[in-house]
């Protein structure tokens, strides 16, 4: 097998975003059909694989699907707190992707 | 050149919808594409102002995120054209919040814009969503339960009294009954994105299914383009067979990886969307590629709601809150930074015991912005931000809650560290008064008989 990339060389687009006030939902977006199928057969964003990088349950994880229309991967998952609560220092959740960049994906 | 719809309407019935903000007031319209806009016989210009994004201190606190002049700027630029062209133009969830006082002052913005600029009568069509505490306190005693959205427990009555103030997020229904009305202007209280757009489409007798789609996609403007610039204007048209939308910006385009992206942007799930009267499955939605900046999109169905039920958002305040704000830079500070935390707030537990305030620690640079859930929480930076928050129910006790443990931080006790002549780095040697601290206490929904029942409508005539 070939080295591996990073998840932020092949996708287009990594972002978190609040999804409703109890929640921050995640898309991981892929420039072609291969590389989409690629990161969904390798098992790095499965829903297990978001447990260990979190480090949450996965009764946090309130939906995880493959949206073929946008080759995306997305999942959400509860808050630790509802957004804008004393304590909470990301009230969009914008910036909760960042453990996402760095995974490596092994190359098919 | 190729077929665009910039160039020509379909042969067939059609409903065109310019939006040119995805958030009226929280940042300017660009306003070069939302001329261009303008120019393709649009027959409503429509903008959501809202969101929950904003956290809870605007509903809470009955206030705007965002200064007053800008709201006044985006409904400036939107009323001159409306009436120019002389079509309808809807904002939706007014003032971030929708509450009454900001469909007010949206309203209030309105009439002045129009005796401003001289312009000829016309009607404002407006409606509330707030409600009140009694009804839902009436509601929960009756055994009516206000279910909680995810995952939270149905509203009790502590909840309740711990909440300032609670929206109700409309459907179409407000909206149709005031465009029949021959509103040519309407403010809305606080409402589904979505909805802002169905509404006009099922007035106009298109599909629930590609209606409510239509307002899905339009919602956020040039969010749904490539490549990433926001506050641009789209152009959206509606047929009885399919939803096209196009970018504005020469710059931008729409295609189907941003289109579909932006079905999936900010929900859950990106095969649902829910308002008040039923839901899109969108999960069978076809995207094509129409002309080199448009999608047109087929598929998604409507699923009528079998009980009405409503969401309702709420706030409450949890006290006044103080900030402040040190640096550290000395490895073995870093390495203990918890300890540090720790004696600054052992300091105001012996001041003020260990209840009646909250204290927060957010360490920049370690992981502040994932807390628990940050991965890399064990490899902290060469140096460190952290920045307290002390939240108390009168303003006197929070500014000294915070700068106990502002200061304290400076005289951390750790016991093999060499700078003895100060623990951390000032930025400024004092607290700062923030917003109060509020939460959000509600994210639930309650039964209704009627779509319109929590939404009273009102129409006036203004201009000159």
């Amino acid at each position: 097998m070939m080295a591996s990339r990073k998840l932020s060389e092949i996708a287009k687009t990594i972002r978190s975003k609040n999804a409703g006030v109890d929640k921050i939902t995640f898309d991981v977006i892929f420039p072609d059909r291969a590389t989409y199928d690629r990161v969904r057969e390798s098992g790095v964003l499965s829903r297990a694989a978001v447990c260990r990088i979190f480090g949450v349950d996965a009764a946090q994880i309130s939906d995880h699907v493959a949206f073929d229309p946008a080759l995306a991967i997305k999942f959400t998952i509860y808050r630790q707190m509802p957004s804008g609560s004393p304590g909470d220092a990301d009230i969009f959740g914008s910036q909760q992707y960042g453990p996402l960049l760095d995974i490596d994906v092994p190359r098919g | 050149m190729p077929a665009s719809i910039q160039h020509g309407r379909s042969a067939n019935h059609t409903l065109r919808i310019v939006c040119p903000n995805g958030h009226l007031g929280f940042a300017p319209i660009k306003t070069g594409s939302f001329q261009i806009g303008c120019q393709c016989e649009p027959d409503l210009i429509c903008a959501d102002s809202g969101s929950c994004d904003v956290g809870p201190v605007p509903l809470g606190s009955d206030t705007s995120s965002s200064p007053r002049q800008w709201q006044v700027d985006d409904l400036e630029t939107m009323l001159l054209a409306s009436r120019r062209l002389g079509v309808p133009m809807i904002v939706g969830s007014a003032g971030d919040t929708g509450t009454n006082s900001r469909v007010d002052l949206f309203v209030g913005i309105i009439r002045d814009l129009a005796r401003k600029h001289g312009l000829a009568r016309f009607r404002v069509g407006y409606f509330y969503s707030e409600v009140s505490k009694e009804e839902l306190r009436r509601r929960i005693l009756d055994g009516d339960t206000v279910a909680g959205l995810d995952a939270r427990p149905p509203l009790d009555l502590a909840t309740l009294d711990a909440t300032e103030r609670v929206v109700a997020v409309a459907g179409i229904h407000p909206y149709t009954k005031l465009l029949d009305q021959g509103a040519d202007v309407i403010i809305g209280g606080r409402s589904s994105d979505c909805a802002i757009f169905a509404a006009p489409a099922i007035c106009q007798g298109f599909p629930e299914a590609l209606a409510y789609f239509y307002g899905k996609v339009l919602e956020c403007a040039s969010f749904c383009a490539e490549p990433y610039g926001a506050k641009e204007s789209v152009l959206g048209e509606i047929t009885m067979d399919d939803v096209k939308v196009t970018a504005m910006l020469p710059e931008q385009r729409c295609t189907i990886a941003s289109v579909a992206g932006h079905a999936m942007y900010e929900r859950a799930n990106p095969f649902f969307e829910h308002f008040l009267g039923g839901h899109i499955d969108m999960s069978q939605c076809r995207y094509e590629q129409y002309d080199e900046r448009t999608v047109r999109v087929t598929g998604p169905s409507y699923v009528p709601a079998a009980e009405l039920r409503v969401k309702i958002e709420g706030a409450g305040k949890i006290g006044e809150r103080y900030v402040g704000i040190v640096g550290v830079r000395d490895p073995y500070t870093i390495a203990n930074i918890d300890l540090v935390t720790a004696w600054a707030r052992q300091q105001v537990v012996e001041r003020f015991g260990k209840s009646g305030y909250e204290l927060h620690f957010s360490v920049y640079g370690r992981n502040a912005i994932l807390a628990d859930r940050e991965p890399l929480k064990a490899m902290p930076a060469h140096e460190l931000g952290v920045v307290v928050q002390g939240v108390a129910p009168e303003k006197a006790m929070a500014e000294e809650v915070c700068m106990i443990a502002t200061r304290q931080m400076f005289y951390a006790r750790l016991p093999q560290v060499k700078g003895t002549a100060g623990g951390v780095a000032f930025l400024l040697d004092e607290v700062m008064p923030a917003s109060p601290a509020y939460r959000w206490t509600l994210n639930h929904t309650m039964r209704l008989e009627d779509p319109l029942e929590l939404f009273p409508i009102s129409i006036c005539e203004t201009g000159v």
